[in-house]
């Protein structure tokens, strides 16, 4: 174990017994402390499968796992303590009021009740007014933020939010990731699964991505940006091309729009070098443009590629 | 141990209890009051007594036992299925918890609450007919036994069941038949020797007599035995609930 290292996963193997593929194939990642780590994959992935596994709510077939040097299987009762969970689903009681659910579940993970503890949670997600609320007259986006209460209730030193923004409004967005940010800060690991890219890209130190229960790539998000990245400009052009002019055949360009765009896209290894001499080669052939706009790849453009080769 | 656990489900149970405390109190108040009427008043006056003791008082042991069976299977066993119907057993699954600490948190709620039902059947029964317990302890070991085993054997009828059909079958076609055909109602000898022969298969018989026992120190079978199959109730129970855990059974994928 590395001194940052506070989840290490290795050969992870899971087969559910209904089915004819795994869920999960020698599936091993190692999470540093303090980090922030996107695992995005399409449905049917093994997210939630990963991670239920990792919470002990799922046995692997094979595999081990440590959390903060702890085997989870021995020393499972030190593992489990610093975890928290928030489900993919919203499963919470009807009856139980958000008080006396929060308390249970801080209890349950065999802490002393520390009430202005849980008062702070409450207020940080808002809920401090329907505390004594049973928990069916929340809303699908309060009980979401429940979820995360209740999670929270016990001080876990890693979080697992599984597609923590599914059913949330944007303001609620934009809250929860400050709040992740925060809890970040204060040194808790997150470990989250998101299907909205823009999510991983805001927030995430690192990306995971997993498809067909295997796990495709780990990276450094901006590392990653860079690595794929393409850097696009598009050139609107003050009269319209009919073809491409031989001089630019060297780049890699293309006509757009009825000839009246041209985009032209660079590999980040030889950027500037190559937008200046695409630049000069336009003057010298005389292709004049009215206007300009330069565009980075997003990750989800880097997303569907990689799936498509995986 | 994780006591702190074992704890907030205990509470989580008698809380979930204390929600529908009226239902709790009047139905075995309303169905005590029944059995009197119907078994105690209108038959029991053409009884009168069954091995020297008033009917109306001999019927109580065997209908605490009936309210206490079928009470704790049907506690224990929706105490862990609801949490499984719903999904929200995830918070379990993740938490530092053995089985056995889960076992003690949901047997204790539903034994609690059979234990309270108990009591109130006991305290009607006071006011309709004369009532004496002449072995006070035993009645108490007799009746803590067989709650824990009863809300052992809904717990593993809560983790088997897949709906709710399934969690009602073996209540209602084992538990009800086996505890009406207990003797709460007769005594063995009242029965045709071939009757009385097959009733010693069923063990219910020997709960209730051991009960009944230390109320009136009459009993139908041998006292010991009746202990022997008392504990070997609870035994199984907890051999069962072992091997569930052992083997994850219907509690993990
Ligand atoms: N309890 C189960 N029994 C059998 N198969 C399962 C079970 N849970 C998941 N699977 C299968 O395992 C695979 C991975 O599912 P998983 O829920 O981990 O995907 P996911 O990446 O979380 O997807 P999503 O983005 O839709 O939440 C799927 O093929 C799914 O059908
Ligand atoms: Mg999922």
């Amino acid at each position: 174990m590395s001194a940052t290292e506070i989840l290490s996963i290795t050969s992870l193997h899971k087969h559910y017994g209904n089915s004819p593929q795994p869920a999960l194939e020698n599936v091993s990642l190692s999470i540093k402390a303090g980090e922030i780590f996107a695992l995005l994959g399409p449905n049917g992935a093994g997210k939630t499968t990963l991670i239920n596994i990792v919470t002990g709510i799922v046995t692997p077939t094979s595999g081990s796992i440590a959390v903060g040097g702890f085997d989870s299987v021995r020393d499972f009762r030190k593992t489990r303590q610093m975890i928290g969970l928030v489900p993919q689903e919203l499963l919470v009681e009807a009856f139980e009021t958000v008080w006396d659910t929060v308390r249970f579940s801080r209890r349950l993970f065999g802490k002393a009740p520390q009430d202005t503890y849980l008062e702070q949670i409450l207020h940080d997600l808002s809920l401090w007014d329907k505390r004594h609320q049973p928990i069916r007259y929340l809303s699908g986006g309060m009980k979401r933020r429940l979820l995360i209460a209740k999670a929270l209730a016990h001080e876990p030193r890693v979080l697992f939010l599984d597609e923590p923004s599914a059913g949330v409004d944007v303001e609620l967005r934009r809250s929860m990731w400050d709040l992740v940010k925060r809890l970040r800060g204060e040194g808790v690991t997150i470990i989250l699964t998101t299907h909205y890219l823009e999510e991983a890209e805001e927030m995430a130190d690192r990306i995971g991505i997993i498809n067909h229960g295997k796990l495709v790539m780990v990276e450094d998000k901006d590392s990653l940006m860079q690595r794929l990245g393409k850097k696009q400009v598009i050139f609107t052009l003050s009269s319209p091309l009919s073809v491409l002019p031989p001089a630019l055949r060297d780049f890699t360009v293309e006509l757009n729009s009825q000839g009246r765009q041209l985009i032209f896209s660079s590999d980040p290894s030889s950027t500037t070098k190559g937008i200046s001499r695409f630049l000069q080669t336009l003057q010298a052939a005389q292709i004049n443009f009215d206007d300009f706009e330069s565009k980075n790849s997003s990750l989800e453009e880097i997303f569907i590629q990689l799936l498509r080769s995986s | 141990m994780n006591f702190h656990a074992i704890w907030a489900i205990y509470c989580h149970e008698i809380k979930r209890m204390l929600r529908t405390i009226s239902q709790t109190i009047v139905s075995p108040v309303l169905s005590t009051t029944l059995y009197f009427i119907v078994f105690g008043a209108a038959i029991g006056s053409r009884i009168s007594e069954v091995e020297g003791v008033p009917y109306g008082a001999f019927i109580v042991p065997g209908l605490i036992m009936s309210a206490i069976m079928s009470q704790s299977v049907a506690n224990a066993s929706f105490g862990i299925y609801f949490p499984r119907f719903t999904g929200t057993i995830y918070e379990l699954l993740s938490a530092p918890l053995s089985s056995w600490e889960i076992v003690i948190g949901y047997v204790g709620g539903a034994a609690t609450k059979s234990l309270i039902i108990a009591s109130i059947i006991l305290l009607t029964a006071f006011c309709f007919v004369e009532l004496h317990i002449l072995h006070p302890w035993w009645m108490l070991a007799f009746l803590l036994l067989s709650t824990i085993a009863f809300s052992l054997l809904g717990f593993i009828i809560g983790l088997w069941a897949d709906n709710f059909e399934k969690l009602q079958v073996i209540p209602l076609l084992v538990i009800t038949p086996l505890a009406f055909l207990g003797g709460s109602f007769y005594s063995l000898p009242m029965l045709s020797p071939l009757w009385q022969k097959i009733s010693l298969f069923n063990p219910v018989v020997y709960l209730i007599s051991g009960f009944r026992w230390s109320f009136y120190g009459q009993a139908d079978v041998d006292l010991q035995l009746s202990l022997l199959v008392t504990c070997l109730f609870l035994l199984i129970g907890m051999g069962l609930v072992w091997w569930i855990f052992r083997t994850g059974y219907k509690l993990k994928n």
